[in-house]
């Protein structure tokens, strides 16, 4: 098998980045689609259901560690978040939590393509998105880390933004993108001149991976490959992050400290506000960053440069 | 005017195929997304290919049907329950996928 055939992760659907992330042959999926789980809800508007309701739940192995995945496929419905979708990824939070040790998971790893809730099923899915992040926050608190991979061309945005910010350690490749409103729900709500939503680069300055790696909002940057993201889970296995009160203080005080980076008011800025913020929290060549390849751009972590200082 | 009402359309079909395919393990392709379908391949008793769509896209039964008896002449598959949810998918797409769906089923 040739090393040197690179596999986009956000070109794959969610099936496949299960079965080329995870060992060979290890996967084993609970609600497959022949048992037909799909969402009561859709057909009433004349939409077609699928048969997995937009997310693979089950477990595998990771480097020969056994772990429990779910998968959103983005191209159903942006990833949105059903009743039936969001259950899935409950139940299988649940079932971490409470499997007998024979089967409990090293982690649970969370594979998230989606724009949050998907607002044709309004309140169910809104209450299964509340449902996913208490069922996370009780696996983490039962030990059991849970990493969040991000590398999809729907992003992860909405409920299941905030979701992946409840996990122990988030993965994203540069193409990648986090936040909670997307792009046009911004632009909707703050005018054309706030944000422009066609703007591409100012989309990826602003929710990009290369942002959210800088800004501390991820814990990995890769590249767009899923041997890459497969390495960087396998990393993430044994790193989990306390889930306590000085750990939420601090973080409070994080992010408290880089609001105060930036002046309130726009028109004190010259250029954008992204490059802006790279440069204060002191990366040095700022500007360069939307050209910079991912190692180029791991290479100049400030930690790095204040190494070789 | 004819006037089409909103919501899916469901679509059956039953073919005698000669074929048979026996025990195998439900085989999906394909994702629900615009111009995309997922098929379903399911073992089913008896000596018939059943094909049942549900789709978006209302009042091209005889499309349907043709591809259908297209891709029933293309593989003569017997004992086989074949599920469509299709979002607007054209024919050749619709084809390909079912194409793709038994290619994975034979060894």
């Amino acid at each position: 098998m040739s090393q040197n055939i690179r596999l986009s992760y956000a070109e794959c659907s969610a099936r496949e980045r299960v079965s080329h992330l995870l060992d060979p042959g290890s996967w084993h999926e609970w609600l497959p689609p022949s048992e037909r789980v799909s969402s009561p809800h859709l057909a009433q508007l004349g939409v077609p259901a699928a048969f997995d309701d937009g997310v693979v739940i089950g477990r595998a192995r990771l480097a020969g560690r056994p772990v429990f995945i779910a998968a959103q496929e983005g191209e159903f419905m942006g990833g949105g978040v059903g009743e039936v979708h969001g259950a899935k990824l409950v139940g299988l939070l649940k079932r971490a939590r409470l499997a007998p040790p024979t089967e409990r998971p090293d982690a649970v790893l969370l594979l998230a393509e989606s724009g949050g809730v998907r607002l044709h099923e309004a309140n169910a899915g809104l209450i299964a998105v509340s449902e996913v992040m208490r069922a996370l926050l009780d696996v983490r608190a039962a030990g059991i880390p849970v990493l969040v991979l991000i590398g999809g061309s729907n992003g992860c945005f909405g409920g299941m933004g905030i979701v992946a910010r409840c996990a122990d350690h988030i993965v994203m490749s540069d193409l990648g993108r986090l936040a909670m409103s997307g792009p046009e729900v911004i632009e909707a709500t703050y005018g054309v001149d706030e944000y422009d939503s066609r703007d591409r680069a100012l989309v990826w300055r602003t929710s990009g991976g290369k942002h959210r790696w800088l800004s501390g909002d991820c814990d990995s940057l890769v590249e767009d490959d899923v041997a890459a993201f497969r390495r960087a889970a396998i990393a993430a296995l044994d790193r989990p992050k306390p889930l306590d009160l000085p750990s939420l203080q601090a973080e409070h005080q994080l992010l408290s400290a880089r609001l105060k980076l930036l002046p309130e008011a726009k028109h004190e800025i010259e250029g954008d506000e992204a490059t802006l913020l790279w440069s204060r929290l002191g990366y040095a060549d700022a500007a360069r960053v939307p050209e910079l390849d991912v190692p180029t751009l791991l290479a100049m972590h400030p930690q790095a440069l204040s190494q070789g200082a | 005017m004819k006037q089409i009402p909103a919501g899916l359309e469901a679509l059956d079909y039953r073919f005698a195929g000669k074929t048979q395919l026996g025990a195998f393990a439900p085989v999906l392709v394909g994702v629900v997304g615009s111009g995309n379908l997922e098929v379903l391949l399911e073992p089913a008793a008896g000596h018939h290919c059943e094909i049942h769509i549900e789709t978006s896209a209302r009042g091209f039964g005889a499309i349907w049907q043709a591809v259908a008896s297209d891709f029933h002449r293309r593989h003569d598959l017997a004992g086989v329950r074949v599920s469509i949810n299709d979002m607007g998918a054209t024919p050749a797409v619709v084809s390909l996928r079912l194409d793709q769906a038994v290619s994975e089923l034979l060894p």
